[in-house]
């Protein structure tokens, strides 16, 4: 899956599910580049079908709603929705 | 096949700024944030053909996405219980006027296909046999008309004929 690395400070796997239209998903990932964190992101939407499904189903495991922005941090947090004080807390 | 210009978005926020001055609905005073998602409306208008929720996953397909195309079905119930919509489009009063600002919240909208609006079981309700005229409800808004057919274009939310449902 094309996931888009953006470089930064390691602060462990983050990962970032987000929807290329989406204002709150755009917020997020301006708050992780101004914590200056390493992650990677995908916009779910830009996908096309098979993948968009592969995507959709590691998406579930995290947030079984599949609501954007889901975040999630060493394969064990997941912060959805573009909670800034969470965010912060965690990777700030 | 809209293209997304800076001339489109103008064109698009202008006309939802003119709507909501009429319905009194209001949209987000944050000129920057509601024109990226009167960007995102458009782009979704691109590539699927109406303008599906920027900030949920749409299938492509009408009949799926009627409940999320802008203004969704869930706009309204958002708006009271949290002062926004879900993407934060549409804003209370109090966060129009800036007293408070808009914050995100949990998507309403059914998981379960079944359970969306557009799919579930209606009911119509009784004593509509000793009326003149069938009564028809938006389902985005509430807006009732009595007359032989829904209007084309909702007057109070412009939602399209497609998205009111027998009410009596
Ligand atoms: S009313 Fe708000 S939440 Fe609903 S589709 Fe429009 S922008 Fe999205």
């Amino acid at each position: 899956m094309k996931y888009e690395h953006i470089g930064g400070i390691n602060k462990g796997k983050v990962m970032l599910f987000a929807l290329s239209t989406c204002v709150w998903c755009k917020r997020t990932k301006q708050l992780l580049n101004t914590l200056g964190v390493e992650y990677d992101y995908i916009f779910v939407d830009q996908l096309q079908s098979a993948e968009k499904q592969e995507t959709m189903g590691e998406l579930e495991k995290w947030n079984p709603r599949c609501s954007f922005p889901t975040l999630v941090i060493n394969d064990d947090k997941c912060i959805v929705g573009f909670k800034e004080d969470e965010i912060r807390a965690v990777l700030g | 096949m809209i293209e997304i210009t800076k001339e489109n978005i103008d064109k698009l926020f202008a006309k939802l700024d003119s709507d909501t001055r009429k319905s009194s609905y209001f949209l987000n005073p944050d000129s920057d944030f509601t024109r990226e998602l009167v960007e995102g409306l458009i782009a979704n208008e691109s590539r699927y053909g109406y303008q599906a929720c920027p900030c949920r996953l749409a299938a492509g397909d009408r009949n799926e996405d009627i409940d999320i195309i802008c203004p969704c079905d869930y706009r309204d119930a958002d708006l009271d219980d949290f002062g926004a919509c879900y993407c934060a489009l549409y804003v209370s009063k109090d966060i129009a006027e800036g007293k408070t600002t808009a914050q995100p919240l949990p998507d309403r909208r059914p998981v379960k296909r079944e359970e969306r609006p557009q799919f579930r079981e209606k009911k119509v309700g009784k004593g509509y046999s000793e009326l003149s005229h069938p009564v028809w409800r938006c389902r985005v808004c509430g807006y009732l008309a009595a007359r032989d057919e829904p209007p084309g274009v909702c007057p109070i939310c412009k939602a399209t004929k497609d998205r009111f449902d027998r009410f009596m």
